[in-house]
């Protein structure tokens, strides 16, 4: 008896021991390859997205933090970067808004059309954003189909901080969509019965049961939605004007201190950008975590 | 953020509420108000800007829009967008297929991390993706010198527009196979590895059928990116007409030059483009949903 003791234990002890010598701490498998695709993956990884944005910070920090102030608090920088956050905020709002009510009218309701539609959605996903950036501008120009319309009414579109929105509400659309779409789907029908049979008003049901169901997912879409936003590059040039302090977006004054050959200031605004958008995937990810938690599809 | 891409799921049928008496169901006046609204501002940001594309292109008649596409310097653009898109969407297939290996076939410490550090270029900006190769490979740069000493060309030639673009691309492929070959599991692989098949043959004869789709969705859209990357391109690009002008490029050019025929008559080759991904796409659906 002691001797099958011994011998279970010797293997137990085996077994931990061979587990914690394997790299990464990784559980035994059957299936081989773990060493050379983790490798291949890692070694990727480094030399396109990590040596490359790591010499981005490296190249901040020989830069003196006087230096690094005076670039980020000069009067362009903030402007561009107010601009930058501020429309892409206002936009990943209206697509929050616009969103909510394409997914419901695609998922809940049936109309001619509804199965185009809804393959449409994806346009912006798919459509270059210089092809987008000049048939918006072509549209909303004073000669355009819709710009002409607006004129009637006096509003500028073109060449308008108005027009950067129009751009962003463009390429944010798909995001609050597609993330809001599953989740609907995936409603049960049960809960909005037993909400209408315990009385419930159909207002306080949509309100009241679906609508913090749905909350998460519409707050990624909104999140992820307004990162998208705040890197558009060329989707917003054409339509924008490009006027310094007015409507020059943050990514356009990377590129032009960059061909004034002023690699400092493009690369400090850079990394500020890039830090932003460091801290919204960080909020994104919660809010995916939250969003599968609350329809229970964890 | 798998999102962003919109993975191919399998399309779900919505029940659709049949009876007027249904409980889930808004009163009819509510109902049309909101099919009214999504498909009105669907139409005005998704299909009008399609449509303008292809209006304008041919704005001039059928004869401006061919010559436009026929000058040497679109066909420049056409060939040099096609060789970019070719070689990054090679590279990213093999990484893709290899990452989603790793990490859907095995548990270990630190995957998550992994799976964000893939995903992290979604979240920055076009240009910045271009910035950062100028900073370590131009003239100013970490390798510029060395570079220099060489007479090595990257920044403002091909190397510099397949970087910026795989950075730009890089997690497309891996996003599409990762969910669903975590969701396949291992125990396809598993079989087929006690039954004495090698790795490579277990992933060519039972992995890769069961990933196919997805694989071929996620080059389709790594495609499309490919081609149309216009941001990360223009900061690397140095705008060389007829040798390191893209596509996009060569539009935004065109565009600036005043020559709105012949910049949309390109545009909307990239706007076919982008249809049939997007066609492929809603196929592809119906496919998986099928099977």
């Amino acid at each position: 008896m002691t001797v099958l003791t011994n011998t279970h234990e010797r293997s137990l002890r085996r077994h931990a021991s061979s587990t914690a010598r394997r790299p990464f701490g990784r559980r035994p498998s059957v299936i081989p390859g773990f060493g050379i695709t983790l490798g291949l993956t890692l070694t990727w990884l480094a030399l396109i997205v990590l040596i490359p944005l790591g010499g981005l910070f490296l190249k901040t920090a020989t830069l003196s933090p006087d230096q690094l102030w005076a670039i980020v608090s000069s009067r362009r920088t903030l402007n561009a970067l107010k601009l930058s956050f501020g429309l892409s905020l206002a936009a990943a709002a209206i697509n929050l808004v616009a969103g909510a009510i394409v997914a419901w009218a695609l998922v809940r309701y049936q109309f001619p059309g509804r199965r185009i539609f809804d393959a449409i959605v994806d346009i912006p996903f798919a459509l270059p954003t210089a092809v987008a950036g000049i048939a918006l501008t072509s549209l909303f120009a004073a000669n355009g189909w819709l710009g002409s319309i607006l004129a009637l009414v006096g509003i500028t579109v073109s060449f308008t901080p108005l027009g950067i929105l129009i751009a962003l509400i463009f390429i944010g659309l798909p995001f609050v969509v597609r993330t809001v779409q599953p989740v609907l789907l995936d409603l049960e029908a049960e809960v909005e019965e037993a909400a209408a049979t315990l009385g419930a008003s159909r207002w306080q049901t949509v309100t009241k049961v679906i609508l913090p169901t749905v909350l998460p997912a519409l707050l990624t879409g909104f999140a992820l939605a307004f990162a998208r936003a705040v890197g558009e590059y060329g989707s917003v040039i054409f339509i924008a004007g490009n006027l310094p302090n007015v409507s020059e977006i943050a990514p356009l004054l990377i590129v032009i201190r960059l061909e004034e050959f002023k690699y400092a200031d493009a690369t400090a605004i850079a990394v500020l950008m890039l830090i932003a958008a460091f801290l919204i995937l960080l909020v994104v990810n919660r809010l995916q975590r939250w969003s599968e938690l609350r329809s229970g599809r964890l | 953020m798998s999102v962003a891409l919109g993975t191919l799921q399998p399309r779900k049928k919505s029940e659709t509420p049949s009876a007027a008496h249904d409980v889930r169901q808004e009163p009819r006046i509510v109902r049309w108000i909101v099919i009214a609204l999504a498909v009105l501002f669907l139409f005005l940001f998704l299909v009008l800007p399609l449509a303008a594309v292809f209006a304008q292109a041919f704005a001039r008649g059928v004869d401006a829009y061919f010559n436009a596409l026929l000058e040497p310097d679109a066909l420049a653009a056409i060939r040099l967008t096609l060789l970019v898109a070719a070689i990054v969407v090679a590279l990213n297939v093999v990484f893709g297929v290899t990452a989603a290996w790793a990490i859907a076939k095995f548990e270990f410490a630190g995957k998550s991390l992994l799976i964000t550090l893939i995903d992290l270029p979604f979240s920055v900006s076009p240009v910045i993706s271009g910035l950062v190769f100028v900073l370590l490979f131009g003239a100013q740069g970490y390798f510029g010198a060395f570079l220099q000493a060489h007479d090595i060309q990257i920044i403002f030639a091909l190397p510099g527009l397949v970087l910026a673009t795989l950075l730009v691309t890089f997690p497309f492929v891996a996003r599409e196979l990762i969910p669903l070959m975590q969701e396949q599991g291992t125990q396809d692989e598993e079989a087929a590895i006690s039954l004495g098949a090698s790795g490579l043959q277990t992933f060519f004869r039972v992995t890769l059928p069961n990933v196919k789709w997805a694989l071929l969705y996620g080059v389709l859209l790594c495609n499309a990116r490919a081609m149309g990357e216009f941001g990360a391109v223009s900061v690397v690009s140095g705008h060389v007409r007829g040798e390191t002008n893209t596509m996009p490029l060569y539009v935004e050019i065109l565009y600036n030059e005043y020559k709105f025929t012949a910049a949309f008559a390109v545009a909307s080759l990239l706007a076919l483009l982008a249809l049939v991904t997007l066609i492929a796409k809603a196929l592809l659906e119906q496919r998986t949903a099928t099977e």
